[in-house]
């Protein structure tokens, strides 16, 4: 994974090359940056920046931030429970089908959010499969409730997570569980004490993406968790309807959002990623 | 519906005549309601017209647009349905349209603050709301009065766009504190929500009920005419083909655009 440190000899083969970039990589990309930064840039410089300060005192704005990062991170803990045992299904079982599974579980990444709601209607929705027995027999209903959040925000981030958990088992050095193995360690056990150490900054650079793609989801929550203040009016959410009335108000609420992203995903660096992540730096 | 088909069967012809008729008397005149029909003049346009139109208007414009070019077998009529005011920014921005249809007033606002209309907008339609509820109506809806009853599912559209901005007024009018599940970001997502059973209620248009078909049901409320929505239409001044913009206009003002706009369930705009 992007997080492992560098060995001592491709360390000392770096420096003996220099740090040129070839240009037929530099230059792509340098434009591949400018097309990634030039947008965001864009929002810098059109921002009203003086009405900043009262945006950020809106009560609605807010709830909303604290409704989109505690959504985020919920999402983000369920992806983790249930996407990090996926990732070891896809990666170390030897089971017929697993290509078909990694198919299926990556379907939404390729789904349109919006219809990825319309989808957990069909299954958790008052008439669906799975929902209208929840209602008829519990009472429960799930559309336009702070968990429709967090389930259409976990259907279309974990994927996100598995992949890339997955990548970093199928990276990790499988000889440590082969020893553990011929030691008397079951496979739970295993995967307990020797797999997951191994793999915490695969787990942790997946649940980023994970929570960062959670963080801006708009198309299946705003299908499925509907909109509205306090309960399932998510950042996104309120940026996309401050864009019908005054844009910018929506460019204010988005740099809010930006900002937040930004400090904790650098946090998160730091705490999660900074042991490994600094000599590369 | 069978009543509304023979009906436009019925106009076809004169909506025919009165089409070629008024692409003959444009741009030289802005009268509306010429009707001296010349087959001289039949096939007059050409090149491509452009008309920007709020989404509701999708099923009617589409019909109008092809009676203008069955006319004009030279017109190519194209047309971008979209939200009223994200048309209004693509027209401030630049884009090449002839003319511009929107759902509310405050959007052509920002067309004609930029002074880009070509003559004075002109209202052509009104939508109001209504009551759209599942087929069989299962939570047992029967006016606005029960969108205050909390134990309802309930869809309305969000304050920032037009139909919210109506229902918020609706609401007012009839002395309630609605009680919304969801204030959804716009109509047709709310009509969804009704179309797939999940909620009881939503507060739409009369002309999307209308348009959903017999797995909606539709309930009218006195409160409603608190909130007409007007809807302007106007010619731009950039507009590419000046001559087609204003036969386009022409055709939605006279009696057969308007026949054609009350079939769809849309209301005569107020006097």
């Amino acid at each position: 994974m992007t997080a492992r440190a560098p060995g001592r000899l491709e360390t000392a083969v770096r420096r003996r090359r220099g740090r040129s970039v070839p240009a037929p990589l530099l230059i792509p990309a340098v434009v591949g940056v400018v097309f990634l930064v030039l947008p965001l840039a864009g929002l810098v410089v059109r921002a009203p920046w003086s009405a900043i300060g009262p945006a950020l005192a809106a009560p609605e704005v807010g709830q909303a931030l604290r409704l989109s990062l505690l959504s985020a991170t919920l999402a983000t803990l369920v992806s983790i429970v249930l996407g990090v045992p996926i990732a070891w299904v896809l990666a170390r079982s030897t089971a017929r089908g697993r290509s078909v599974l990694r198919a299926l579980v990556t379907v939404p990444l390729v789904l349109p959010p919006v219809v990825g709601g319309v989808a957990l209607f069909l299954v958790l929705g008052r008439q669906g499969i799975v929902g209208s027995w929840l209602d008829g027999s519990f009472g429960i209903t799930i559309p336009f409730t702070t968990a429709a959040v967090v389930i259409a925000e976990t259907f279309v981030a974990m994927p996100f997570l598995v992949i890339s958990v997955e990548g970093a088992l199928r990276a990790a050095d499988a000889r440590f569980e082969d020893v553990a193995a011929t030691l008397g360690a079951d496979r739970w056990t295993t995967f307990r004490w020797v797999t997951l150490p191994l793999v915490a900054p695969g787990i942790g650079a997946g649940a980023v993406l994970c929570w960062a793609r959670a963080l801006g989801e708009f198309g299946a929550t705003i299908t499925f968790a509907g909109n509205f203040p306090g309960t399932t009016q998510t950042m996104p959410l309120a940026v996309y309807l401050a864009l019908q009335r005054d844009p910018e108000a929506a460019i204010v609420l988005s740099l809010v959002l930006l900002g937040v992203s930004l400090v904790t995903l650098l946090l998160l660096r730091d705490r999660w990623l900074g042991r490994s992540g600094a000599p590369i730096a | 519906m069978t009543g509304t088909t023979r009906l436009r069967t019925a106009a076809l012809p004169a909506v025919l005549a009165a089409a070629v008729a008024l692409a003959a008397c444009t741009p030289t005149t802005d009268d509306s309601s010429a009707t001296s029909a010349s087959s001289a003049d039949r096939g007059r346009l050409a090149g491509t017209l452009t008309v920007f139109a709020a989404a509701s208007l999708t099923d009617v414009f589409g019909d109008l647009g092809d009676r203008l070019s069955a006319d004009n077998p030279d017109l190519d009529v194209r047309f971008n349905f979209a939200g009223s005011s994200a048309l209004a920014t693509q027209i401030v921005q630049g884009a090449p349209a002839d003319v511009f249809a929107s759902a509310n007033q405050p959007q052509m606002d920002v067309v004609t603050d930029a002074g880009l209309q070509s003559g004075n907008p002109e209202v052509f339609t009104g939508n109001v709301l209504e009551i759209a509820v599942p087929a069989g109506n299962p939570g047992s809806v029967t006016g606005i009065a029960d969108f205050a009853d909390p134990d309802l599912t309930l869809a309305v559209c969000a304050p920032d766009v037009p139909c919210g901005a109506a229902a918020a007024t609706v609401f007012a009018a009839a002395g309630i504190t609605a009680a919304p599940d969801t204030e959804e970001e716009d109509v047709r997502a709310a009509l969804t929500k009704v179309q797939l059973g999940e909620v009881d209620a939503a507060l739409v248009y009369a002309s999307d009920v209308r348009s959903a078909g017999s797995d909606i049901e539709g309930i009218e409320f006195p409160e409603a005419e608190k909130a007409v929505n007007e809807y302007p239409i106007c010619a731009l001044a950039a507009a590419p083909n000046a001559a087609a913009a204003q036969a386009f206009v022409d055709l939605v003002l006279s009696d057969d655009g308007q026949q054609a706009l009350a079939a769809a369930g849309f209301r005569p705009p107020p006097a």
